[in-house]
């Protein structure tokens, strides 16, 4: 275990894990601690708001994990992190009970609004914390190691993986607008009132979901890191820069891409749960692709391939949505948004981190360059059958 | 006929590949007997390379056999199971993992555990590291074995190709031109690197460059549209009428 850590903690993840450790302590004990008004106390709602953006944060890793370190551009990442959300929504559903508009002990509003004659089995559980903790984890993970079972297995790569991934994402949105499907339809799950006893609308709570969520950043960091510093993750590097070369040494490809890919599922589910209690929704619009495609925009923006820089670019890139979207440029953002991230493409290929580790170390630049260039090639080998 | 079959390394008989209509391969019958060392020459478009892709499970033949070892069918595995049997190969265009080091090349290419578990969990141990040591000696690139591997020239690339082969330890190495972009003094150096080689593993080269095959003092087989045209020494192959007509040159 020990050398695990030392292998993974560089001086710049070290310095990332200590931002956001002081971050999660901070940050709620100015809420809590400080007199409202004061200089230095953070309002309740930024608190929440800085949550959503750690939550960003751990998925921004997940799709950096497959993305910059194996070459899976995964368009559909959206759908993982939607997933976990609703697993976490299905047990804070059941935690209101009796307090609904119905006053159905039992079922949550929206099926006695429908007409349900019972809870659906697979509601059933969602009332017990662990079972819905341990579903945050499964279901994201299970949905992708089938999905990537099949699609690595019969070799599906590049932006057709990228397409199906997309088409993952669209069809679970379809699905789940459905009323039939079981997860209120359209309107989503939300009205939370508690989770483990504790009310979601409470500044302690709130507090506490936001240094929870920087605990799961710092976790999922050090996951990301163990792997990619690992003998794992030079194979993981081998595959992104050249997949056949890596299956002539004997190495079984699709098994790889599958382990990373459930494993970033997992955290994107992770990222999905942490967040939904602190917006207080979920909807099938999480599902949307487009949110897929911004969650990748994060990553190229930060630097992939350097997982700090994935997590940066979630923050700088949310937080410059939310001041663009809530002043008079807000029917512009889409656009700029996209300017963004053509900018990033010509002028920053390598993102903000990947820029400025190749201006501080020489070696490193080599690297990083190396790594924009074999963006573009998915296959070393790419000599046709025919010649000779 | 079974005697061969069984005593053979290399076995192929009847192998046809088409695409789209194109006949690769036609008919291809060859054998390769344990510890020797075959050069394959022939002009483009011959067959070489796709013949290499069949062996190593890249393309499957529409008909023929493949053995390995006299018992296995090589028709029927992929490129990893195959790998694992021992088959290693070096492409024709120098393929490296570039923008990792060159030690991490060779601790790819080592023949240990390749599972996910393995290499999630895996520790450097004194037996590679010292294989490592031995390989980049070999390949004379001990001094710059922190360097990224896309920093190295066409012929350095070649030979840490050649040595991810002897990394990889395989029974039959397959070694698709390792002198192309070589200078003569590497060139020679690199066939006296694959005669010390042979001495433990069987190899199969193909390379256009004829000086190079002649060092190499090996039977040759000239390939031609799809088939064997020629078998013998550098000296029959290279008077032989049909070889000299489609391929040498008068």
């Amino acid at each position: 275990m020990a050398h695990v850590l030392t292998r993974s903690l560089d001086r710049s993840a070290t310095v990332f894990l200590i931002v956001v450790a002081a971050a999660g302590v901070l940050i709620p004990l100015s809420n809590l601690l400080l007199p409202i008004g004061s200089l230095f106390q953070v309002p309740t709602y930024l608190v929440s708001l800085f949550g959503k953006y750690v939550c960003y944060a751990i998925l921004a890793l997940a799709i950096d994990l497959i993305w910059g370190y194996c070459g899976i551009l995964s368009l559909g990442h959206g759908a993982f992190f939607a997933v976990g959300g609703y697993a976490m929504g299905m047990y804070l559903m059941r935690q209101i009970g009796s307090r609904g508009v119905y006053g159905n002990p039992i079922l949550p509003d929206f099926m006695v609004f429908l007409n349900y004659p019972k809870l659906p089995w697979y509601w059933h559980g969602f009332d017990m914390f662990w079972f819905a903790a341990v579903m945050v984890i499964l279901a994201p993970g299970l949905l992708a190691f089938c999905f990537g079972w099949l699609a690595f297995r019969s070799r599906v790569t590049g932006v057709y993986l990228s397409i199906i991934t997309q088409a993952m994402t669209y069809a679970l949105m379809l699905a789940f607008f459905r009323n039939d499907f079981g997860f209120g339809g359209n309107n989503g799950l939300t009205d939370f009132k508690d989770i483990l006893g504790f009310n979601v609308q409470a500044e302690g709570t709130r507090a506490a979901l936001f240094a929870l969520s920087c605990l799961g950043l710092i976790i999922g960091f050090l996951i990301c890191r163990a792997v990619v510093t690992s003998k794992l993750g030079k194979v993981l590097i081998a595959v992104r820069d050249a997949e056949s070369r890596t299956r002539f040494l004997g190495y079984r490809v699709e098994s790889y891409k599958l382990f990373v890919f459930t494993l970033s599922a997992c955290m994107a589910g992770v990222a999905g749960a942490l967040y939904v209690p602190q917006v207080g929704i979920i909807n099938p619009g999480e599902f949307a692709p487009g949110n897929s495609i911004e969650a990748v925009i994060w990553v190229a923006v930060g630097g992939r391939g350097t997982l700090i820089g994935a997590a940066l670019g979630a923050v700088v890139v949310n937080y410059a949505k939310t001041v663009f979207t809530s002043g008079p440029l807000a029917p512009y953002w889409l656009f700029m948004l996209g300017a963004l991230f053509i900018l990033v493409t010509l002028l920053l290929p390598r993102g903000i981190i990947g820029t400025c580790n190749a201006r501080s170390e020489p070696h490193e630049a080599q690297r990083l360059t190396a790594n924009t260039l074999c963006v573009a090639r998915e296959d070393g080998i790419s000599e046709p059958n025919m010649a000779d | 006929m079974d005697s061969m079959v069984t005593s053979a390394l290399l076995y192929l008989d009847g192998v046809h590949v088409s695409f789209d209509g194109f006949h690769a391969i036609n008919n291809l019958s060859l054998t390769l007997a344990p510890g020797e060392m075959r050069a394959i020459i022939g002009p483009n478009g011959a067959g070489k390379t796709t013949m290499m892709d069949i062996i190593t499970g890249k393309t499957k033949p529409d008909q023929g056999e493949v053995l390995f070892d006299g018992v296995t069918d090589l028709t029927r595995l992929d490129e990893t199971r195959i790998a694992e049997l021992g088959i290693g190969r070096k492409f024709q265009k120098p393929t490296v993992f570039e923008s990792q080091t060159i030690e991490d090349n060779l601790l790819l290419a080592l023949n240990v555990d390749h599972r996910v578990k393995g290499t999630l969990f895996w520790r450097e141990t004194r037996a590679e590291s010292e294989r490592i040591d031995r390989v980049l000696e070999t390949i004379r690139l001990k001094d710059s074995r922190n360097r990224l591997a896309r920093s190295l020239s066409h012929g350095q690339k070649q030979w840490l190709e050649i040595g991810m082969l002897l990394a990889q330890d395989p029974k039959l190495l397959l070694v698709d031109e390792p002198v192309a972009g070589m200078t003569d003094v590497e060139t020679h150096q690199t066939a006296e690197l694959l005669k010390e080689i042979n001495r433990e593993k069987t190899i199969m080269v193909v390379e256009h460059d004829m000086s190079f095959v002649r060092e190499l003092g090996v039977k040759v087989t000239c390939l031609h549209e799809g088939s064997v045209l020629a078998e013998g020494t550098i000296d029959q192959v290279s008077s032989n009428e049909r070889v000299i007509e489609v391929y040498l040159g008068r």
